[in-house]
């Protein structure tokens, strides 16, 4: 440790990776390959304007609007870009329906493709190698672990994004829903039931 | 377990280091491993150690060197088995231990289900405990080469269920079977009859 | 490559450990590697798959052990000095050593958004028909490349289903290494978890696949 913690200056609270990072910004910004504003801005975006709020809205407009869940089946790029969701990480969109019969589930085994435009960053244990290497293996012990324990007659059924096609699950509308608007449903979607690891619902 | 050891066909760990000399033990601390290991009697097989060393986590596993790998295991197995102090190996009895003729091979009464030179493919299996079926070979055909006699089946012994002898064959495959590549190199491992399905 | 990547049906990696309310970053660092590599990525000097490809080179203990932010960000600096964008040195300063090297584009903050809605759609003409329709039974080739692949090793010599075609697509094989974009013909395939991991259930799996990994069975 270079001090002895009486006089902190204001670097001795960071990490070696943060300090790196710090120094790489300042570099980077000093040979004129980055505006510091658009970094904020790209920060903003990810962190307050997309995320599965997003996402959650095309489940609400799917399960209340039949030839919007229609559309969504034939062609989800243009049934997500219609409701504004569009962009990097989310060119090529494919929706996958759960039903009684079928709960579907993404990963990425081999890095950490996600659909970014409807669901935002993914979250850490979707990166993690855990949930890399067992969904494809052991999705209902994964399940489980998120404590979802599916029928024996529901089919599992794994997607791994190797391509650029991004995947979308409409979870399925919770019972006793039938008088909630659009807005409330969209409440009731969890970003974790569109990767396909919760059922929709409030996660407690 | 497709556990981080099973490495055969793993690409990116770079070239291999191999010193001109290299000493027994790199360090004082791995020698008194090694011999903690061989000192403890334990009650437990070879195959639970092996099943004990290869649970670390991966990237555990990779950063730690070999006599790490002893350590983890055998503070597993402390975990399970309370070694009886009254048997503790003196320093006569290790020479007589370490030379002592031992044997897998166990009487068997079912006959060997394969032969030499019949063809055989490996099942596709992932089982979650111990086993000795590399990954790279599951789904591929060779050809039996030698039948060893039956041998104490790590799969069972590993997990305590005990030694349920099994055929143990050779079984050679073509590296063109195996990584699709066009010579005519063979790959050769031991494998036991439960992981076999005639081709 | 089968590198660390490749990790589908690994064990002993212990339990998923999901994170209830989980912000979007942990820690500010985290903010600025997103942006800097997001930026970065706007000087146009790789692609999405040259990324990928850094990221599988780096040792297997250090890509199963490191933080997603870290592990981006140490990509990026890789690229950036394998281009002369940046020296070891200036890195460890924080500060220009030496001039600048020319970029084909800097991100203005103005452009962040329609840079993010348009994306970069990744479909392509190709050069020949497709050789498979959905409903064709396909086996995926027994593939030990050295370069790049988005093909998992558990696939390989197994028997799908097609279900959906996707038509031609950047063909990351190629592009990882700057041998262009080389478009194939892109797949959904269906397999049956019984044959690929050998499970006691009815469950399926999907992956998309291109067109040079699979065969007529």
């Amino acid at each position: 440790m270079p001090h002895d913690g009486h006089d902190h200056d204001d670097h001795s609270e960071l990490s070696p990776i943060a300090l790196r990072v710090r120094a790489l910004e300042s570099l980077l910004v000093e040979k004129g390959y980055v505006d510091p504003a658009a970094l904020d801005v790209l920060i903003d975006t990810y962190e307050t304007k997309i995320g599965p709020r997003n996402g959650a809205k095309v489940v609400a407009r799917a399960w209340t609007d039949p030839a919007y869940a229609k559309w969504l089946k034939e062609d989800a790029t243009a049934a997500i870009e219609s409701l504004g969701y569009t962009g990097r990480q989310g060119e090529h969109m494919v929706a996958l329906f759960n039903t009684p019969e079928i709960h579907n589930m993404v990963v990425c085994t081999l890095c950490s493709c996600y659909p970014w435009p409807v669901l935002g960053l993914p979250p850490v244990w979707y990166k993690s190698p855990p949930y890399r290497s067992r969904a494809v293996i052991d999705p209902r012990g994964v399940l489980a672990e998120f404590g979802v324990t599916l029928p024996e007659t529901t089919k599992v059924s794994v997607w791994d994004s190797t391509a650029e096609i991004r995947y979308l699950v409409i979870p399925m509308r919770p019972a006793n829903t039938e008088g909630l608007s659009e807005d409330e449903l969209a409440g009731l979607v969890n970003r974790d039931s569109m990767i396909g690891t919760r059922l929709a619902g409030k996660v407690a | 377990m497709n556990g981080v050891h099973d490495l055969g066909g793993m690409m990116g760990f770079g070239p291999i280091a191999a010193p001109a000399v290299e000493p027994v033990f790199h360090e004082k601390w791995e020698g008194r491993m090694a011999a903690l290991v061989m000192a403890v009697p334990g009650d437990w097989s070879i195959d639970e150690d092996r099943a004990a060393c290869e649970s670390m986590h991966p990237a555990k596993y990779l950063k730690t060197s070999y006599y790490e790998h002893w350590l983890h295991g055998l503070e597993l197995l402390l975990k399970k088995h309370t070694p009886d102090s009254a048997s503790a190996m003196r320093p006569a009895d290790i020479w007589p231990a370490l030379t002592a003729r031992r044997s897998y091979v166990r009487d068997i009464e079912t006959p060997a289900a394969f032969a030499v030179g019949q063809n055989v493919r490996v099942k596709v299996m992932h089982p979650a405990g111990h086993t000795r079926a590399p990954r790279y070979v599951r789904g591929h055909t060779g050809e039996v080469v030698r039948l060893h006699g039956a041998h104490v089946f790590p799969d069972s012994n590993a997990l305590g269920r005990g030694e349920n002898p099994q055929w143990l064959y050779t079984v050679r495959f073509t590296a063109k079977e195996l990584w699709g590549r066009a010579n005519d190199d063979t790959v050769m491992l031991d494998l036991w009859e439960p992981y076999l399905e005639p081709a | 490559m089968n590198g660390p990547q490749d990790m589908g049906g690994m064990m002993g990696f212990g339990p998923v450990k999901p994170e209830i309310n989980e912000p979007v970053f942990h820690e500010d660092w985290e903010r600025r590697v997103l942006g800097l590599t997001l930026a970065m990525d706007a000087c146009g000097l790789w692609n999405i798959d040259i990324l990928r490809h850094t990221r599988e080179c780096f040792p297997a203990e250090i890509y199963w052990s490191v933080p997603y932010y870290d592990l981006r960000i140490e990509a990026h600096i890789k690229v950036m000095l394998a281009r002369g964008l940046v020296t070891e040195a200036e890195i460890l300063a924080g500060h220009m050593q030496v001039p600048p090297k020319p970029v084909k584009a800097v991100l203005k903050p103005e452009k962040v958004g329609p840079l993010l809605a348009k994306g970069s759609a990744y479909i392509r003409t190709a050069a020949s028909l497709p050789l498979f329709k959905a409903g064709d039974s396909v086996r995926v080739r027994n593939l030990h490349t050295q370069g790049h692949i988005r093909l998992p090793g558990y696939l390989r010599g197994k028997t799908g289903e097609v279900v959906r075609y996707h038509k031609a697509h950047v063909f990351p094989d190629s592009n990882a290494h700057g041998a262009g974009e080389n478009p194939q013909h892109l797949y959904t395939l269906r397999f049956k978890a019984r044959e690929v991991f050998d499970a006691d259930s009815d469950d399926d799996l999907q992956a998309d696949l291109f067109e040079p990994y699979l065969e007529a069975p």
